[in-house]
């Protein structure tokens, strides 16, 4: 039960990673009831429980590199900095990623116990957040143009187009799904990953080991959050903030889900690594950045009218308040958990740092 | 199984389409037979226009029974249904206009029997080209232009047939003013086909921009 009490701070941000997040993938096409909800739900529900599963480790292992939380109170209270500072910027309508808060609560669990923050893997981190919406822009653009020249080649009559788009719609939305559980799983279930007493489990000749039953349970928390918030959310998004017409919104989740798989999938990596080629980093990144990124492509592809650059620079400024705010919450919040609440948050270790690589690595003590 | 809806749906839009164009040309039919004189001929005209009228009227409540219990092309229909609507408008008034004659059978002077069917082939074309527009929102939207300019050209083109029409009546020394109002009135309600196919393009225009991606 104590284990359950100590993940109830990732299952609350994967719960608000359902709600706030499955809009970005279902969000239009629910609001202009192309899909119902129960389908959009069902489906998104299945589908990011299989990304989590499934493909959730590649951005896990990132997250791990910059900073191993090493005692599951410490991870509690890294995962609650981290959902509490998402909520607190939500509710003051400040843009906010959870990816985001989490890397810097980890930074802020990395100051308190006094461990070095791996610049590399934080740099990494950084950069796929700028890189991310704008990898979106560019797939969104290319493929709206794409789009728009097979719709006056094909000439497909209207009725026919709207079924096609709501099976689209489906398809790429559960692709969408996929890819928001393997790249974000990491955001809500990552911190516990090293400290999770979960044993390897094996029911009828499936077997999952311990990191894939966090996993599990961090995806079924997003999946509660899609059944019993996201309507709303989905409701708002789909005829609120921008108006998308439904091919419009196929091709937003059709970019934004190639863009967090890109940066996800473990399989692509060593495709390309097999091939020489250069490697994507598997970094969560902030799926409703992604979408914005995905909205100001096809603006773009309408010649540039009605974007607002204003918006672009609030995310900015969102790239760097936001860990800083969930460092500084992570920090304190540590800092009393230990000292008033007695619990241990940080196991002592050693640093071993190979100065040929420049990698720090954290080694624990027996 | 859903493109199979898919398809009827669609085969009924086509039929709709098809009950406004055949009843344009059975309108025009109908004005040349009475000014003719073959009245047999007319009043085929004008049950044709009737039982087409009727059949396009149950092919639109149809559809639009369809597109809202199945929730098909939330984003367009009620573009859709307004166009339907106001296409059965048309064939509402050519089949009222052959009615009329029908009834009152006004006394049209060899003289301007010809501008009488002038004027009825040019609302009639402007009718066709509509419905040319209607076909192309439904699969090929960037041709809707092509068909909109011409149905503006034929609108012109009927107003100014339909004012010469009403100029030379009144110019006539023999007709008594009763018999000029009697034909006025017949000259406005040919040209009205005109003016209503003009509205279904003025909202065409705007539908195919928000159809467009």
């Amino acid at each position: 039960m104590l284990i359950l009490l100590f993940l109830s701070s990732g299952l609350f941000l994967g719960w608000s990673l359902g709600a706030n997040d499955a809009s970005n993938i279902f969000g239009t096409a629910v609001g202009t009831r192309m899909v119902k909800f129960s389908t959009a739900a069902v489906v998104a529900s299945i589908f990011v429980v299989l990304g989590a599963v499934i493909s959730g480790a590649g951005t896990t292992h990132t997250l791990g590199k910059l900073g191993a939380v090493n005692m599951i109170a410490g991870a509690f209270m890294v995962a609650l900095a981290a959902a509490v500072t998402v909520l607190w910027m939500t509710r003051l309508s400040l843009p906010v990623s959870t990816s985001q808060a989490i890397v810097g609560a980890i930074v802020g669990w990395n100051i308190f116990a006094g461990k070095a923050t791996d610049m590399g893997a934080l740099t990494k981190i950084a950069s796929t957040w700028v890189l991310s919406p704008i990898l979106a822009a560019a797939f969104s653009f290319i493929f709206f143009l794409l789009f728009k020249k097979l719709l006056d080649f094909w000439k497909i009559h209207i009725f026919r187009l709207d079924a096609y788009t709501r099976i689209g719609l489906i398809v790429v939305g559960a692709f969408g799904a996929y890819s928001l559980g393997a790249n974000n799983i990491g955001n809500v279930m990552g911190v516990f990953v090293s400290v999770a007493p979960f044993e390897d489990l094996s029911i009828l000749g499936f077997s999952m080991n311990g990191v894939q039953q966090l996993f599990l349970l961090g995806g079924l928390a997003i999946a509660v959050g899609i059944f019993t918030y996201s309507k709303r959310v989905m409701l708002t998004v789909g005829t609120g903030v921008v108006k998308l017409t439904p091919q419009s919104a196929l091709v937003v989740v059709l970019s934004q889900s190639i863009v967090l798989f890109l940066f996800a999938s473990k399989g692509l990596e060593g495709w390309l690594l097999a091939h020489n080629l250069p490697t994507i980093p598997l970094v969560p990144v902030s799926s409703s950045q992604v979408v914005i990124g995905s909205v100001l492509g096809i603006g773009l592809a309408n010649g540039g009218r009605g974007i607002q650059f204003k918006v672009l620079g609030r995310i900015a400024s969102g790239w760097v308040t936001t860990p800083i705010i969930a460092a500084v919450l992570s920090f304190i919040s540590l800092f009393f958990l230990q000292n008033v609440f007695d619990q241990q948050v940080v196991k002592p270790m050693d640093h071993t740092v190979n100065h040929q690589t420049t990698i720090i690595e954290n080694v624990p003590h027996g | 199984m859903i493109f199979k809806k898919t398809k009827s749906l669609e085969s009924k839009m086509d039929a709709f389409l098809d009950k406004i164009s055949e009843a344009g040309i059975e309108y025009r039919r109908g004005i040349k037979n009475y000014m003719k004189n073959n009245h047999e001929d007319f009043e085929r005209h004008l049950q044709q226009v009737t039982k087409l009228e009727h059949e396009a009227d149950e092919l639109r409540k149809n559809i639009e029974t369809r597109l809202y219990t199945q929730t098909l092309v939330p984003e367009s229909r009620g573009d859709i249904l307004a166009l339907m609507e106001t296409s059965d408008d048309v064939i509402g008034r050519a089949k009222d206009t052959l009615v009329e004659l029908s009834i009152e059978k006004p006394d049209v002077p060899a003289e301007f029997k010809s501008g009488f069917i002038e004027l009825a082939r040019s609302t009639s074309r402007a009718l066709e080209e509509m419905v040319l527009a209607l076909r192309a929102f439904m699969r090929d939207p960037i041709n809707v232009r092509n068909y909109l300019h011409k149905v503006y050209h034929y609108e012109k083109e009927s107003d100014r047939l339909a004012e010469e029409l009403k100029r030379s009546i009144f110019a006539s020394e023999e007709l008594q003013l009763s018999h000029k109002i009697h034909l006025r009135y017949f000259t406005l309600h040919v040209d009205m086909l005109a003016d209503l196919s003009e509205d279904v393009a003025d909202r065409l225009a705007i539908y195919t921009i928000k159809r467009s991606i």
